[in-house]
C-alpha cells in the first residue's frame, strides 16, 4: 500500500498524479475463504479490518451486491455520538467514538473526523428530565456529557431561536467530543486497509443463496458463482431479513425508509451538530457549506429507498421554527436509505440458529456512528465463535429472554 | 405519498391520515405456547422485499383498523380489506397474482 502523506502528495503533484495505485484491488473471487462477509458497507468492512488487525484472520472476502459504501454508509447524516442511556449501548458507541478519534491515523486515510460537539435539544419538560437522567447515566458510564442551560445553547449556536412557538429550548444534552466524519472516507479507508492485508473486496456480487453441510454453513451462492466459507457474517442492514430467510431463520427486524437532505451551500453558520429529537430535525453544516439535515423514519415497511414527503415537510417545518435564519434556503438533494429497525431500537450482533453464520444488523437509524465499535465487536464474535463483552448484550436471544436494551424508550425517538 | 382506500368508509386516505400497525395476520401464541413460539409472535417478522400484508388504522378518519396488501419494493398497493379475517380473502390473492404471477404466496 502506498502511504498517503504530504511528501507523497508533493511528489505525485510534480508528476501529474500518475503514480497513485488503486486504493483497493478488485480481484476475482476465490473458491473458498475462511470468512465471508456479506455487505461492504462501513460495518462489514470494519468487521473485516478488525478480523485482520485484532485476530490475524486475513483469508476474508467482503461481498457487495452494489458498490462499496453505497448503501446506508453513503446515505446517513454522519453524526457521531455516544450519549446513550443504557450501559451496553454506551459501551459500544463510546468504543466507536473513541476509535473514530484515531481512525485517520490508523487507516492512513483522512476520514475528516470533526469532534465539533453534538447538542441534543430538550424541548419539552419530559425530554429535559430524560436528558438530565442520561447525563447522570453517562457520568457513571465514563461518557463525557453534560446538561447545559438555554443560555449556553445560545452561546454555542447563536442563530438558534430559544423561544420557538411550539417547542422552546429548555436546555440540551451536550457531548463536546461527538461530531461528524466523512462517511464515504470511512468505507474507503477500511476497504483500502483490508485490501492491503490481502482480503478480497468483491463488488457487484449479490448473494442468492446460502448452502449448509453437516448442520453448518458451508458456502454462499452468488451472481459471481459459488464461494465456500468457513464462517459467514451477514452485515447488510435493511436487507438482513432477506439473507436471514436464505439462512433459514427470521429476525425481529422491519425495514423502513429514513430520509435526509442537504441545502445549497452557504457561509459557515453552524459549527456544532444540533439534534431536535422531539420534532425530528437533525442538522449540521458540512465542510462544503451545505446544511445536512436528517428527518424521521417512515412507519411502514419499505425497500425502495424513497420515503414519504410529509416527513420532509415536518422536519423542515421544525427546523425553520428552531433556526428561522434558514427559512429561505433551497434544498439541493434529498434521498432515502433503508434502515433495519428492531423492537427495542438496539442492534443485533449475534450467533444465529445456523452454526458458523453470524449476524450484525438492526442499527436502525443510527449505524454510522457505531461503525468502528461494531466492527471491533463483530470481529471478536466471528473470530472466537463467542461474543466479547461489547457484543454479548446484543444477542438475538435477548428478545426471547426479555433482556431488551430499550433505547426507544430512552430517547423517545428513532435514532 | 401513500394513499390507501379505507374499506369501511371508502375514503381514499393519504398516509398522514393513517397510522401504520405492522405485519398483519399474526397469530397470537396461546397459553400453552413455548417461549420460542411466543417470541416468534412478538418479534419475528417476515419483512419481505415484495408483497406485504400490513395493518393500518384510519386514525384521522373513521378510526377503524383495516389491512392493506402492498408491495414494499415498488410501493404498489394491490388491495385493502377489512381487518375481520385471519387470512387474505381470495379476491385479494387474485389481485396480487394478476400483478405478480411468480409471487410465492402469503404464507
Amino acid at each position: 500500500m502506498k502511504r498517503y502523506n504530504a511528501l507523497a502528495i508533493l511528489r505525485e503533484g510534480l508528476r501529474l498524479h500518475r503514480g497513485w495505485p488503486r486504493a483497493w484491488a478488485s480481484p476475482e473471487p476465490k473458491s473458498e475463504y475462511d470468512v465471508v462477509i456479506v455487505g461492504a458497507g462501513g460495518h462489514g468492512l470494519a468487521t473485516a479490518y478488525y478480523l485482520g488487525r485484532n485476530h490475524g484472520i486475513t483469508n476474508v472476502a467482503v461481498l457487495e451486491k452494489g458498490w462499496l459504501g453505497g448503501g446506508n454508509t453513503g446515505r446517513n447524516t454522519t453524526i457521531i455520538r455516544s450519549n446513550y442511556l443504557q450501559d451496553p449501548s454506551a459501551a459500544i458507541y463510546e468504543k466507536a467514538r473513541a476509535l473514530y478519534e484515531t481512525m485517520s491515523r490508523d487507516l492512513n486515510l483522512n476520514v475528516m473526523f470533526s469532534p465539533r460537539g453534538v447538542m441534543m435539544l430538550a424541548q419539552t419538560e419530559h425530554e429535559k428530565r430524560g436528558y438530565l437522567r442520561t447525563a447522570e447515566a453517562n457520568a457513571l458510564q465514563g461518557v463525557e456529557t453534560e446538561f447545559i442551560s438555554p443560555a449556553r445553547v445560545k452561546e454555542l449556536v447563536p442563530m438558534i431561536n430559544l423561544e420557538g412557538p411550539r417547542y422552546p429550548v429548555l436546555g440540551a444534552l451536550w457531548q463536546a467530543r461527538g461530531g461528524t466524519a466523512r462517511h464515504d472516507a470511512v468505507a474507503w479507508g477500511y476497504a483500502r486497509a483490508c485490501s492491503d492485508m490481502g482480503m478480497h473486496i468483491i463488488q457487484q456480487c449479490e448473494v442468492t443463496g446460502i448452502e449448509r453441510r453437516g448442520g453448518r454453513v458451508s458456502a454462499v451462492n452468488t451472481t459471481r458463482g459459488r464461494i465456500g466459507c468457513g464462517k459467514l457474517a451477514l452485515i447488510v442492514a435493511g436487507h438482513s431479513g432477506r439473507l436471514a430467510e436464505m439462512a433459514g431463520f427470521r429476525l425481529p427486524i422491519e425495514s423502513v425508509a429514513l430520509q435526509a437532505m442537504v441545502s445549497e451551500p452557504i457561509k459557515p453558520m453552524l459549527d456544532v451538530v444540533v439534534m431536535a429529537n422531539t420534532v425530528h430535525g437533525y442538522i449540521s453544516q458540512s465542510d462544503k457549506g451545505e446544511l445536512v439535515i436528517g428527518g424521521g423514519a417512515d412507519g411502514y415497511n419499505n425497500y425502495t429507498q424513497r420515503g414519504s414527503f410529509h416527513h420532509i415537510e415536518e422536519t423542515v417545518r421544525a427546523l425553520c421554527e428552531t433556526f428561522p435564519a434558514i427559512g429561505r434556503l433551497r434544498m439541493m438533494r434529498q434521498w432515502g436509505g433503508i434502515v433495519d429497525m428492531t423492537g427495542d431500537r438496539s442492534p443485533i450482533l449475534s450467533k444465529t440458529p445456523l452454526p458458523g453464520c453470524y449476524v450484525n444488523c438492526g442499527w436502525g437509524t443510527g449505524g454510522f456512528k457505531a461503525i468502528p465499535g461494531s466492527g471491533w465487536a463483530m470481529a471478536e464474535l466471528v473470530a472466537n465463535d463467542a461474543p466479547g463483552p461489547l457484543a454479548a448484550p446484543f444477542s438475538l436471544s435477548r428478545f426471547r429472554e426479555g433482556r431488551f436494551i430499550d433505547e426507544s424508550v430512552a430517547a423517545g425517538v428513532a435514532h | 405519498m401513500l394513499i390507501l382506500t379505507c374499506p369501511y368508509c371508502g375514503v381514499n386516505a393519504d398516509e398522514t391520515e393513517l397510522a401504520p400497525g405492522g405485519e398483519a395476520h399474526l397469530r397470537r401464541a396461546g397459553p400453552d405456547a413455548s417461549d420460542a413460539e411466543f417470541e416468534a409472535y412478538m418479534f419475528e417478522r417476515r419483512n419481505p422485499c415484495g408483497v406485504h400484508f400490513e395493518r393500518w388504522r384510519h386514525a384521522a378518519g373513521c378510526g377503524k383498523w383495516f389491512i392493506a396488501a402492498r408491495a414494499t419494493d415498488t410501493l404498489e398497493v394491490f388491495a385493502t380489506y377489512k381487518a375481520q379475517c385471519t387470512a387474505p380473502p381470495a379476491d385479494v390473492i387474485r389481485a396480487i397474482r394478476a400483478r405478480r404471477p411468480d409471487w410465492e404466496g402469503w404464507k
